[in-house]
C-alpha cells in the first residue's frame, strides 16, 4: 500500500512530510534522552530484518494473493514506539529509494500511514491496555490481531483519503475504500497472527528482549501518556482536517457531482478551526502551496467547456501534439547524443 | 519479484552508485534537492496536463546518460513496480467520460488523458529517484540528509540499516530457499511456518547485533558515526542545481511543447 508520487499533489505530500518530519524529530528526541548506545545498532539491524522479512510473502488464506509483512507493530512491541518508529521511517526510505515503492514526495504519506499508525495509535492505545503486562499469552495474542488491524485499517484509510485529496484519480471516494479496506483486512489478520507468534517465539526462547522492552515502556508513565497524546493531537489534526475537508466536500453524491462543477475553491474558505490551521502550515509548509490549490480551479470550468472545445482553437491543440512529441524526441536525442559520446571517449 | 532478483536488482543500484563520473562527483545536497524540486515541480501539473510534461523527460535523461547508467535497467525498473498507480489510475478513463478534442474529428475522453497524466508523473518521479540513487552512494546520500538538518539519530538509524540491509537479505535468502526445499516448490506456506520464519530471522538478527555492536564498541564506537572527510558545495553543484532549477521553473510555467509545435508550424508555413 505504498503511495507513489504521481498519485499525489504537492499540498498533501507537503503536509505529510511536515506532520513525518516533525514525528521523526520528536521520536529522536525521546530516544535520546534515555537511550543505551546499544540501542542504535540493534535498530539499524533491525530495521535491514524488517526489510528482509517484508521480501516473504505470505499467501492470504482463501483469496489467492498475498502479502507481506508491514512490521510496524511487531517492531513496536519489540523495541517500544519511538524507536520503532525510527526503524520504520529509515525502512521506508530506503524502500522508497531502492525500490521505487513510494517516491520522495510520497515518502511523507507512506512514513505516515506504515509508521504512525501502528507505534503511536495502535500500540499504545490498543495493544497495551489489551495485552496488558504481557504475561498472559493469549492476551498477547489478541491484542497483537487487533493493533495489527487497526493499523493497517488505518492506513488504508489514510491512503484512500491522501489519493483522494490529491485528485488526480477518479476512483470515487467510496469505491476506493471497499477496495483498499478488506484485503487490508485480510493482511491485517495475517500480519496480526504472525506478530502474535513472533513475540511468543522470541519470549519462549529470548525472553530477556520483550523484558527489557516491557520495562522501558512502564518506567515513565506520565511520558508515555504524553506521547498516546500528542500522537493523538497529530493524528486529530490531520484526519480531522482532511476528514472534514472530505466530509464538507462531498457527503454524498450530488454534492459530489456538485464539487465537480464548481471546483474545490468555495469550499475551502469556509473551512476554518483545525482545518485552517492545517492549511496554514500546508501554506508555511509546502513548498509549491499554490499549485496543489490552483489545480480544482483549473479543472473548475472544465465540464461545461468541454462542448465548445472543438470550436476553441483545435490549431493550438495539434501544435501542442507535434511541439510534444518533437520535445521528447529532443530529450532522448540528447541523452542518447551524450552517452554516445561519452563511450567514444572513454573507449 | 523473486527475493533474490530484489536482492540483485539493490546490489546493482549500490555498485552503479560507486561510478565515477561528473553526476557522481557532484555533491549528494545537490542532486537532491534538484531531485526533489523536480518531483515536486512534475507533480504540481493539474491532472490533465500530459504535454506539458513531456520537455522533464530531460533531466533523467540526462542525470541517466552523463551518469552512465543504463537506460533499460531504470525503465525495468520503474515497470515492474507501476502496479499500484496503474490500478489507482486505470478506473480514471471509465469513470471520468467528458470528451475532449484534440483535433477536428478526433478526440479521447478526459479520463484517458488523466490517466495518461499519472502514468507519464509516475514515469518521471520514479526515474528521478531511481537516479538519484544510483548515482549518489548511500552513505553520501544519509551525509547530505544529516547536512540538510535530519537528526543525527535517524541518519545513523539509516546508515546501519543500509550496513546491515546485505547480510540479512542474504540470511532471508537462506531461510526461505530451506523453506522451498521442504515443501517441494510449494510457495505459500502457513502462517506458523512463515511466524517461525520471521522468528528464527528475529533471534539471529538480534544475536548478529549484539556481535556486530562489541566490535563497534572494540574499535571506538562512541555513539555517533564519525565523517571522514568534510564536504563543501563546489561552483559545478551551484551550477548543477541552479540549471536544473531554472529548467524545472521554465518547463512549469512555459507551455514549451506548444511553443515549439507553433514554431515548427509557423516555419513550415
Amino acid at each position: 500500500m505504498h503511495m507513489a508520487d504521481a498519485l499525489l499533489s504537492p499540498a498533501v505530500g507537503g503536509t505529510f512530510w511536515a506532520g513525518t518530519a516533525a514525528t521523526i524529530g520528536y521520536a529522536s528526541k525521546r530516544l535520546k534522552q534515555g537511550i543505551d548506545d546499544r540501542k542504535i545498532p540493534l535498530m539499524g539491524v533491525l530495521g535491514a530484518f524488517i526489510f528482509a522479512s517484508q521480501m516473504i510473502n505470505f499467501t492470504i488464506p482463501g483469496t489467492g494473493s498475498s502479502g507481506h509483512l508491514g512490521g510496524g507493530m511487531i517492531l513496536a512491541i519489540l523495541l517500544g514506539p519511538h524507536a520503532a518508529f525510527l526503524v520504520m521511517a529509515s525502512v521506508l526510505t530506503v524502500q522508497g529509494l531502492f525500490f521505487a515503492d513510494g517516491g520522495l514526495l510520497a515518502l511523507g504519506c507512506n512514513v505516515w500511514n506504515l509508521g504512525i499508525y501502528p507505534c503511536y495509535v495502535a500500540y499504545p492505545l490498543v495493544y497495551r491496555p489489551l495485552a496488558g503486562d504481557g504475561s498472559s499469552p493469549r492476551r498477547i495474542f489478541a491484542a497483537s490481531l487487533v493493533g495489527a488491524v487497526g493499523a493497517l485499517q488505518l492506513g488504508a484509510l489514510s491512503v484512500a483519503l491522501q489519493t483522494h485529496l490529491s485528485g488526480k484519480s477518479e476512483l470515487p471516494f467510496g469505491s476506493f475504500l471497499l477496495l483498499m479496506q478488506p484485503i487490508h483486512l485480510a493482511i491485517g489478520i495475517v500480519e496480526g497472527l504472525v506478530t502474535a507468534g513472533v513475540v511468543s517465539f522470541v519470549r519462549a526462547l529470548r525472553p530477556e528482549i520483550l523484558d527489557a522492552s516491557a520495562a522501558r515502556g512502564s518506567i515513565p508513565a506520565s511520558a508515555s501518556l504524553r506521547t498516546v497524546l500528542v500522537g493523538f493531537i497529530a493524528l486529530a489534526a490531520v484526519t480531522g482536517g482532511a476528514l472534514s475537508w472530505f466530509a464538507s466536500a462531498h457527503p454524498d453524491g450530488l454534492e459530489w457531482s456538485i464539487e465537480r462543477i464548481t471546483g474545490k475553491a468555495e469550499l475551502q474558505e469556509r473551512e476554518h478551526g483545525v482545518s485552517a490551521a492545517l492549511k496554514e502550515l500546508q501554506e508555511k509548509t509546502a513548498i509549491l502551496p499554490d499549485y496543489g490549490f490552483r489545480t480544482p480551479e483549473a479543472e473548475a470550468g472544465k465540464p461545461e467547456e468541454t462542448p465548445s472545445w472543438p470550436s476553441v482553437d483545435a490549431g493550438s491543440t495539434v501544435s501542442g501534439l507535434v511541439g510534444g512529441i518533437l520535445v521528447l524526441a529532443m530529450a532522448m536525442l540528447v541523452g542518447w547524443a551524450v552517452r554516445a559520446l561519452r563511450r567514444r571517449r572513454a573507449g | 519479484m523473486t527475493l533474490e532478483a530484489a536482492y540483485s536488482d539493490i546490489g546493482r543500484l549500490d555498485r552503479l552508485s560507486y561510478l565515477d563520473t561528473a553526476v557522481h562527483r557532484l555533491d549528494p545536497r545537490a542532486k537532491v534537492i534538484a531531485t526533489m524540486l523536480f518531483v515536486v515541480a512534475v507533480v504540481s501539473f493539474p491532472r490533465y496536463e500530459v504535454l506539458s510534461l513531456l520537455p522533464f523527460f530531460l533531466f533523467p535523461l540526462l542525470v541517466g546518460a552523463f551518469g552512465d547508467i543504463p537506460a533499460g535497467f531504470i525503465a525495468r525498473k520503474v515497470a515492474a513496480v507501476s502496479p499500484f498507480a496503474v490500478f489507482v489510475g486505470m478506473f480514471n478513463p471509465l469513470l471520468d467520460p467528458g470528451i475532449v478534442a484534440v483535433s477536428p474529428g478526433f478526440s479521447v475522453s478526459a479520463g484517458w488523458v488523466s490517466f495518461a497524466s499519472i502514468l507519464v508523473k509516475f514515469a518521471l518521479t520514479v526515474s528521478a529517484a531511481l537516479l538519484l540513487i544510483a548515482t549518489t552512494s548511500f552513505p553520501g546520500i544519509c551525509r547530505g540528509l544529516r547536512r540538510l538538518g535530519f537528526p543525527a539519530l535517524f541518519v545513523s538509524q539509516l546508515l546501519f540499516l543500509y550496513r546491515y540491509l546485505f547480510v540479512l537479505v542474504e540470511e532471508a535468502i537462506r531461510v526461505v530457499r530451506a523453506r522451498d526445499m521442504r515443501s517441494f516448490g510449494r510457495r505459500g506456506t502457513g502462517a506458523r511456518v512463515f511466524v517461525r520464519i520471521v522468528g528464527t530471522l528475529f533471534l539471529r538478527t538480534v544475536e548478529r547485533a549484539e556481535r556486530i555492536y562489541g566490535a563497534m564498541l572494540a574499535r571506538g564506537f562512541r555513539g555517533e558515526g564519525p565523517s571522514m572527510r568534510p564536504e563543501t558545495l563546489r561552483p559545478a553543484d551551484a551550477v548543477f542545481v541552479l540549471s536544473s532549477a531554472a529548467w524545472f521553473a521554465l518547463c512549469r510555467f512555459v507551455p514549451v511543447p506548444q511553443a515549439i509545435g507553433r514554431l515548427v508550424r509557423g516555419l513550415a508555413g
